[in-house]
C-alpha cells in the first residue's frame, strides 16, 4: 500500500503519455489500404483496454486480499479500481467505435469482440449495482468481493477467448492475422508498448486518487 | 472422504425433500409448459410460420431462451427456501464445500431431468428440424449442467444480498451469456447435422467454463456463508 503514496511512477506515467502523444502523431506509420492514418488510433484504442485490464486485475487482487484480511481499505481500493476500469472501458469503446466508423463503415457492426465487450460491461455494471443493493458495509464488501472474483475470469473468457473462436473484424481473431504480424512495424511498437505502460500507470493513478478521497470520507464517518 | 460423505448425505436430503413436496419440479415444469404454449400460440397467430426461412434458427434460439428463464427461476429458489436457522444447522454439521457441492449436484440432476422433459414438450408443439438428435440432446444436457453450476453460485450470492429476483437476473445474465452463445452455436451445428468433430471445441470450452465456475464456487463459498 506504500506504493500508492510514492510519486515517481506518476511522473513516469505523465512522461510516457506525453512521449506517446508526440511520437504517436509525428513518427511515421506504415501506409495500409483502408486504414491509412487512422492506424494511429492503435496508440489510443488498445492502451485503453490494457489500462482497463490493469485496474480490473488490481481490483481482483484487492478483493482477494479483502477476503483474507477483512481490511476495509482493501475493499475501497477494489471498488475504486472497478470504477476506473469501467471508465476506461467506456473510453476504449468510444475510441473503437469512432475508428470502426472510418474503417468498417459503421459504429457498431455486430462484431463478436464488440458484443463481448458490451457483455463484459454489463458484468461490471452488475457488480456496481450489487454494491448498491446491500446496506451493511462489511456484508457489502464481502459479497461484492466474491462477485468480483467470480466475474473476472468470465470477463477474460468473454474478451480474450470467445471472439477468437469466431469470425471477427478485429485483428488476431477468427483466423485473421494478429496485428503484430502483418500491419505493424517496429516504429509502431516503439510507441505502442510504452503507451500500454503509460496508460496503465495513469489509470492506476486515477484509481488511487479516488481511493484516497474515499479513505478520507471513510475515516471521517468512522467513530474513534 | 469426509467431504464426499457429507455431500452425499446432503444430496440425499435435497432429493428426499424434493420428492416429498415436488414443488420445484412441478413448478418449473408448469412454467416451461406454459411458456412453450404461449410461444406456440403467439408465433402461430399468423399462418405460414413453420415453413418460413428463419424457422430453424428461431426454433433453436427460442428453446434456449425458454430454458434460460426456466433455469433462473428454478435455481433462484435453491438458497431462498432455506431458512437462516436451517442453514446455520447445516454449517454446524457439514463443511461449506459440501453444502455448495450438494446444491450444485442436486441442481444439475433437477435441470437435466427438466430440460429433457422440456425438449420433448417443445418438440411436440414446434415441429422440429433437428438433423443430429443425439448431439442436440448432448447439447441440452451440457446446457443444463452449465446453467446449474453458474446459477447455483449466483443464487447463493443473490440470497445473501437481500433475496430479490431482479438481483438474481442482473448478476447471472452477463455471466451466462458466453455459455448460451456457445450452446446456441453448438446446438445449431447439431440441427444442421454438421460433422460432429466441429463441436469438440465448443464442448471443450463449456467444460473449461464449468471447471472454472465449480472451482471458484468451492473456493469462494466458504467466505460467502459466514455472516
Amino acid at each position: 500500500m506504500k506504493f500508492i503514496y510514492l510519486s515517481w511512477w506518476k511522473y513516469l506515467a505523465v512522461a510516457i503519455i506525453m512521449y506517446t502523444l508526440l511520437a504517436g502523431f509525428l513518427l511515421g506509420v506504415p501506409r495500409l489500404f483502408i486504414l491509412h492514418e487512422t492506424i494511429r488510433n492503435t496508440y489510443f484504442h488498445v492502451p485503453m483496454w490494457i489500462a482497463m485490464f490493469t485496474v480490473f486485475t488490481i481490483s481482483v487482487i484487492f478483493s482477494i486480499k479483502y477476503l483474507g484480511s477483512g481490511n476495509e481499505k482493501h475493499d475501497l481500493l477494489a471498488v475504486e479500481c472497478a470504477n476506473v476500469g469501467v471508465f476506461f472501458f467506456v473510453l476504449g469503446l468510444i475510441t473503437g467505435m469512432i475508428w470502426a466508423d472510418y474503417a468498417w463503415g459503421e459504429y457498431w457492426s455486430n462484431d463478436p469482440k464488440q458484443n463481448s465487450a458490451a457483455i463484459a460491461f454489463l458484468l461490471y455494471c452488475a457488480y456496481l449495482v450489487l454494491r448498491n443493493a446491500i446496506d451493511e458495509e462489511q456484508k457489502r464488501a464481502k459479497i461484492s468481493a466474491i462477485y468480483n472474483i467470480f466475474a473476472f475470469p468470465i470477463m477474460i473468457v468473454l474478451i480474450m477467448v470467445l471472439p477468437r473462436m469466431t469470425d471477427s473484424l478485429h485483428p488476431g481473431n477468427g483466423g485473421n492475422p494478429a496485428f503484430g504480424k502483418l500491419d505493424m512495424d517496429n516504429r509502431m511498437r516503439m510507441v505502442l508498448y510504452p503507451a500500454f505502460i503509460g496508460w496503465s500507470l495513469f489509470a492506476a493513478w486515477i484509481a488511487t486518487l479516488r481511493y484516497r478521497v474515499r479513505l478520507v470520507e471513510y475515516n471521517r464517518n468512522s467513530i474513534n | 472422504m469426509q467431504l464426499y460423505k457429507q455431500t452425499l448425505s446432503l444430496l440425499k436430503k435435497e432429493i428426499l425433500l424434493e420428492w416429498r413436496s415436488k414443488y420445484a419440479f412441478n413448478g418449473v415444469l408448469l412454467y416451461v409448459v406454459s411458456t412453450v404454449f404461449i410461444c406456440y400460440i403467439s408465433f402461430n397467430l399468423n399462418g405460414g410460420f413453420t415453413g418460413s426461412t428463419g424457422y430453424p434458427v428461431m426454433w433453436n434460439v427460442l428453446f434456449w431462451i425458454i430454458m434460460l428463464f426456466a433455469s433462473v427461476n428454478a435455481i433462484a429458489k435453491s438458497f431462498m427456501q432455506e431458512s437462516k436457522n436451517r442453514l446455520l444447522y447445516y454449517y454446524s454439521i457439514a463443511s461449506p464445500q459440501a453444502v455448495i457441492l450438494s446444491k450444485t449436484i442436486y441442481n444439475v440432476l433437477l435441470m437435466s431431468l427438466l430440460s429433457i422433459l422440456a425438449i420433448l414438450i417443445y418438440a411436440l408443439f414446434f415441429k422440429n428440424t433437428v438433423g443430429d438428435p443425439l448431439i442436440y440432446f448432448a447439447a441440452v444436457i451440457m446446457g443444463s449442467i452449465s446453467f446449474s453450476t453458474v446459477f447455483t453460485m449466483i443464487s447463493a450470492i443473490a440470497s445473501k444480498a437481500g433475496n430479490n429476483g431482479t438481483l438474481m437476473a442482473i448478476l447471472s445474465f452477463p455471466v451466462i451469456i458466453p455459455v448460451i452463445l456457445i450452446l446456441i452455436r453448438f446446438s445449431k451445428n447439431a440441427m444442421d447435422g454438421l460433422d460432429r468433430s466441429l463441436n469438440y471445441g465448443h464442448i471443450g470450452v463449456l467444460f473449461a467454463i464449468n471447471a472454472i465456475v465449480i472451482a471458484a464456487s468451492l473456493i469462494l463459498f466458504p467466505y460467502l456463508w459466514r455472516d
